[in-house]
Parts: C-alpha cells; sequence; structure tokens
C-alpha cells in the first residue's frame, strides 16, 4: 500500500514538532538551538544542491555574513534580536546576488572552485575590517528583547521563538520546493537544455534560487550569533562551508529531512567528541570519505529508497 | 616609496608565486587528466613539508636528498590515495570527487595536528644556499632565488613533458577521449594514476622547497589550496601553460598589492579571477572554450 507524498510530510512535521517539543526536558536547550540553526542552514544549502544541482563549496560566506551582521547589528547599532536576524538576511542576501551572479557564470566543478574562492574574499574582508574583531570575533552579543516584553536571556524564551523560526522555515522550503518555482527548478538541474527549449530564463531562475538560499544561510547565521552570543572566524572559514555539504551529504541530498537529521548528527559529533581535539577533523574526514564511497543517497535518501518514497 | 621595497615584495611575490605554479600545475594536470579538482592538494603540500622536515630530524637526511625523496614520497602517497579513494569516483559525478579529497584533507590535516601541533616547526636554510647577494640596492637571499629558479625550471620540464613528449601524447589522448584511446591500447587507468601520482609529487615537492620558507605546520596548505584554485581559474582549467603563467603572475601582482595596497593584499588574486570570469565569461585566458 503506498501513500501520497503528502499525508508523509505532515507525519514527519508532526513528528519534527514533537521532538522540538519533548527534547528540551531531556537535552540542553542550547545544543538543540544550535541544531536547529545549522539545521536551517543545511536547508537553505540542500535547496540549491538538492533541489537545483548547483554545488556551492563557500557558503559559509553567507552563513558568516549573517553571523557578524547580526552580532553587530545587536551589539552595536541597537537592533533587537529580530531585527538583527533581519538585518544579516537582507545583507546575506545581498552577497548571493552579487556572489550568484559571478558564479553562475561557470558550472559544475567550476561553479564549486569558485564559490570557494569568493567566500575566501569574504573572509579576507571579516578579517581585516575593524567592526568585526579581527581573531576575537564579536563577544557578548546581547539577546535582547522580543517585541520589548519578552526577554531573550531566559533559554525557555528563545527557544520557542527560534522553535518557531525553525518550524517555519522548514514549512518554507517545504513549499518552495513544492511550488511551481521548485517544479521548474527541478526541471532545469535534471534537463537545462528542455527547460531552456520550453521557454525558460533559466539564469535567472538559478540565480533567485541562489538569493534565496543565501538568505536562508544568513538567518541561520544570525540566528546562531543571537543564541551563542558571538560571531567568530570560524563562521566564515572554509571549514564551515565543508561542514554544511557533509551535514547534507549525511542526511542526504535532495530529501526534505536529510539536512535536519545531518545537521543534527554533525553537531552533536562535535559537541561530544569535542574532548577528542584534532581527532574530531579526522572523525569528520572518514564520515565524508565513507558517505562519497559507500553511502551517496546519505541516511534519509536511503531510507527513502528502500521504502519507495520521498523523505 | 623605494625602490628597495618595491623590489624586495616583487622578489617576495615571485615566491609565493612559485608556489603557486606549482601547486596550480599539479592541479591543473590532475583536473585535465582525471576531471577531479583536487582539494587534498594543500594537505598533500603540508606532507611534503612535513616530510622534508621528518627526513631530517628523525633520519639526518639533509634538504638536497630529500628532495627526490619528497618527490618520490608524495608521489607514492599519490598512488596510494588514486589506487584506494580516487579510482572510485571516475563513474561519478565530479563534484563527489572534490567531495572526497576534502574529507581525505580534513583526515590529513588531524592527523598531523594530533602529533604536532599548530605551531610551526623549524627547517633552517641548507648550508649551500644559505646567506644573500649584496645587489648594491638590496639584500638578495639566496635560498629564494634557489626557489624561484627551480620552479621556473620544474615547470618547463613539467611542460614539456606534457606538450612534446610521447608519454605527454599518451595523457593527452586518454584526457581527450579515454575510450578511443583504450581502444588504441592505452593503457588508460594507469596514466590516470600516474597522473595523479606526478601532481602529488608535485605538491609535495613545492611544500620541500616552503620548508625552510614558510613554518611548516599541519595547516599550512589550507589556505594556499584556495589560492591555487583561484589560479587555476584564471589560468583556464586543465590548461597547463595557463597555470604556470597564472602562478607566477599572480604571486608577482600579489606582492606588489602588498606595496601599494596592503589591507588588500591577501585579495587581490581573488578579485582577478573574478575580473576575468566577468571580462571572459566561458573562454580561458587562451580563448579556449570552457
Amino acid at each position: 500500500m503506498t501513500y501520497p507524498a503528502g499525508r508523509i510530510h505532515a507525519v514527519l512535521f508532526v513528528i519534527l514538532c514533537g521532538l522540538v517539543l519533548l527534547l528540551p526536558f531531556v537535552v540542553y536547550k542550547i545544543l538543540l538551538m544550535k541544531i536547529m540553526c545549522f539545521a536551517i542552514f543545511a536547508m537553505a544549502f540542500n535547496l540549491l544542491l538538492g533541489f537545483g544541482g548547483l554545488m556551492s563549496f563557500g557558503h559559509a560566506a553567507f552563513f558568516g555574513l549573517g553571523s557578524y551582521m547580526a552580532a553587530h547589528g545587536a551589539k552595536e547599532l541597537g537592533f533587537s534580536a529580530i531585527e538583527s536576524v533581519v538585518f544579516a538576511m537582507v545583507l546575506s542576501g545581498l552577497l548571493g546576488l552579487i556572489f550568484g551572479w559571478i558564479a553562475l557564470k561557470r558550472q559544475g566543478i567550476y561553479f564549486a572552485m569558485i564559490s570557494l574562492a569568493l567566500a575566501q574574499l569574504v573572509f579576507y574582508a571579516i578579517w581585516r575590517a575593524d567592526f568585526a574583531g579581527g581573531e576575537n570575533g564579536i563577544q557578548a552579543v546581547p539577546r535582547g528583547m522580543f517585541l520589548g516584553m519578552v526577554d531573550l536571556s531566559n533559554d525557555w524564551n528563545i527557544y520557542v521563538l527560534f522553535t518557531l523560526i525553525f518550524l517555519g522555515c522548514t514549512l518554507l522550503v517545504y513549499r518552495i520546493v513544492h511550488s511551481p518555482f521548485g517544479q521548474i527548478v527541478k526541471g532545469i538541474r535534471d534537463n537545462e537544455a528542455r527547460a531552456i527549449s520550453i521557454g525558460y530564463d533559466t539564469a535567472r531562475f538559478k540565480l533567485i534560487l541562489f538569493v534565496l538560499s543565501a538568505t536562508l544561510s544568513g538567518l541561520g547565521g544570525g540566528l546562531k550569533a543571537i543564541v551563542l552570543q558571538f560571531a567568530t572566524l570560524t563562521d566564515v572559514h572554509w571549514v564551515t562551508s565543508g561542514e554544511v555539504v557533509l551535514m547534507v551529504l549525511v542526511g542526504g541530498i535532495g530529501t526534505l529531512a536529510g539536512p535536519i537529521v545531518g545537521a543534527a548528527i554533525m553537531v552533536v559529533v562535535h559537541d561530544y567528541l569535542a574532548w577528542l581535539g584534532p581527532w574530531v577533523m579526522v572523525v569528520q574526514g572518514s564520515i565524508f570519505i565513507l558517505t562519497v564511497l559507500l553511502f551517496r543517497q546519505g541516511i534519509i535518501g536511503t531510507i527513502g529508497r528502500k521504502l519507495g518514497i520521498s523523505l | 616609496m623605494s625602490f628597495q621595497l618595491l623590489a624586495g615584495q616583487l622578489v617576495l611575490g615571485l615566491i609565493n608565486g612559485s608556489f603557486y605554479a606549482l601547486l596550480s600545475l599539479g592541479l591543473a594536470i590532475i583536473f585535465g587528466i582525471l576531471n577531479i579538482a583536487n582539494f587534498a592538494h594543500g594537505a598533500q603540500y603540508m606532507f611534503g613539508a612535513m616530510l622534508a622536515w621528518g627526513l631530517l630530524e628523525y633520519a639526518g637526511i639533509g634538504y638536497w636528498y630529500a628532495l627526490p625523496l619528497v618527490f618520490l614520497g608524495a608521489g607514492l602517497l599519490g598512488l596510494l590515495t588514486e589506487a584506494i579513494f580516487i579510482r572510485r569516483m571516475y563513474h561519478v559525478d565530479p563534484l563527489y570527487g572534490i567531495l572526497l579529497t576534502f574529507g581525505i584533507t580534513l583526515m590529513m590535516q588531524g592527523v598531523f595536528r594530533n602529533y604536532y601541533g599548530v605551531s610551526g616547526l623549524p627547517y633552517s636554510v641548507p648550508a649551500s644556499l644559505s646567506g644573500s647577494w649584496n645587489l648594491g640596492v638590496m639584500y638578495l637571499p639566496i635560498y629564494r632565488v634557489w626557489v624561484i629558479v627551480a620552479a621556473v625550471v620544474i615547470c618547463f620540464l613539467t611542460w614539456y613533458t606534457i606538450e612534446k613528449t610521447r608519454i605527454g601524447a599518451n595523457l593527452r589522448a586518454a584526457t581527450e577521449n579515454p575510450t578511443l584511446a583504450e581502444a588504441f591500447g592505452l593503457n588508460v587507468p594507469l596514466l590516470k594514476a600516474a597522473a595523479y601520482a606526478g601532481g602529488v609529487g608535485l605538491a609535495g615537492l613545492a611544500g620541500a622547497f616552503a620548508a625552510p620558507v614558510y613554518s611548516v605546520n599541519p595547516m599550512m596548505g589550507s589556505e594556499i589550496v584556495i589560492v591555487a584554485f583561484a589560479v587555476v581559474v584564471i589560468g583556464g582549467m586543465g590548461s597547463i601553460k595557463g597555470a604556470i603563467i597564472a602562478g607566477f603572475s599572480m604571486g608577482a601582482l600579489e606582492g606588489l598589492a602588498k606595496v601599494f595596497w596592503p589591507e588588500f593584499s591577501a585579495m587581490v588574486i581573488y578579485i582577478v579571477m573574478v575580473a576575468v570570469i566577468l571580462y571572459r565569461p566561458g573562454v580561458d585566458i587562451f580563448g579556449r572554450k570552457v
């Protein structure tokens, strides 16, 4: 017996809601919020790679810019948490517009290498910028108030706000993927020549997708800066670009649930294995290699294929 | 601004350019023949430097013997890496190749960091190349001249091997049309393995050249590989000549930028890359389609 995909996705969403409701009673809330930030980042990246077929190797530029802009907005410009995050999203989206315009002039592996080099440009710019504090980054970012009433320094308050934003993001990504726009983007991924012959301006669709992905990555970075109360050079470093690729790869490229699962696994690996020191890199590297060699569809992709449904 | 400062930075820039050229050359060969963007190139460069350091530290083998040994050692590492990992990427989307080599990079850096930390290990300039020449207007360290000359010679030899010899002709045939090359009796898998090993050997050799100039540490290859990627894009992906010319000229340009525009010197190569992409969409610097 087969179920309609929409019903399965609804069930998955209910399970996700249940998890974010129950987990804060057993798991450290900061860790859960960190997972949500990276899950948003991974969903944004997957939107581009999984549904657009565009492999960016420099997405830390948008996540990191988001992180720094939200931190700067909240600490120096007197923005509230929400204003800071919106500020971060707008600037990351603008950067995405510029970088997408440049990088989309090349394809495939060239696109990956160019996005990596462009991200390095952002890394140096932030490293050099006066407001960004060099090696120290921006620390002691205030969480502030929500709508002037709710104190976000309380972990429960900020958890509820983050959960709502995270669930909203999940629905938004679902909506984008299943919209006519999403269908066209998938059509371009599978056969660009055909999409062009039907009359679609494929370059424009790819650029819109890139900007969307960059904006959501900025949201992930901005939220991260607010909850952890700092922005560091790691946020904008190529290692972070690699990490988001790994999250999506492990979870399952082109699946809806994959990026969330992948982000949860990688953040937990990072936090619980921190005592391993440099061996964490070796563990991450091994996961990368094993997934690429043996397990290219990732966890959710493999489960989905076994069950014959798209998750 | 003094002439001394300008000339000094130009020499420094050409040194960096030598490393960019050697690394981009290997990347271009590997990309051209295997269609793999070898992210591990930086880690393999680091491996070469660590190997040169280790040979001296543990076995007392000095610089001159270390150079050929490092080339062979890195080449062997390349052969093993190709046989165990890279080979499995030939029939899947090339994007997985960059992910796989990224994983290899993390593993290599992690292992070396665990044993040697992140602070630099000292490797002194060999006695035969220490000291500097007094040119009247500036002092020219002999080791730097040696690195630049050696890099030019190695680049030329590699270019010559690929463009003018029979081995090179076979390699180019395998790149152009692997199926047809195989039908003519060429051992294409062997050629690919050799190309990867050669590229890695060049990266290792560059690392050995770098050991006395930069500090030897496990992260030393992590930034330079991204610069090398940008250089390869500027020179035209897979173009050997383009990689060499772009490598040296980008090094020199970066050196000049340190004089005129110090805050932005680290960015100048990426800016040139953007200009090349925008100004010549779809073609490399020789006007060929990419």
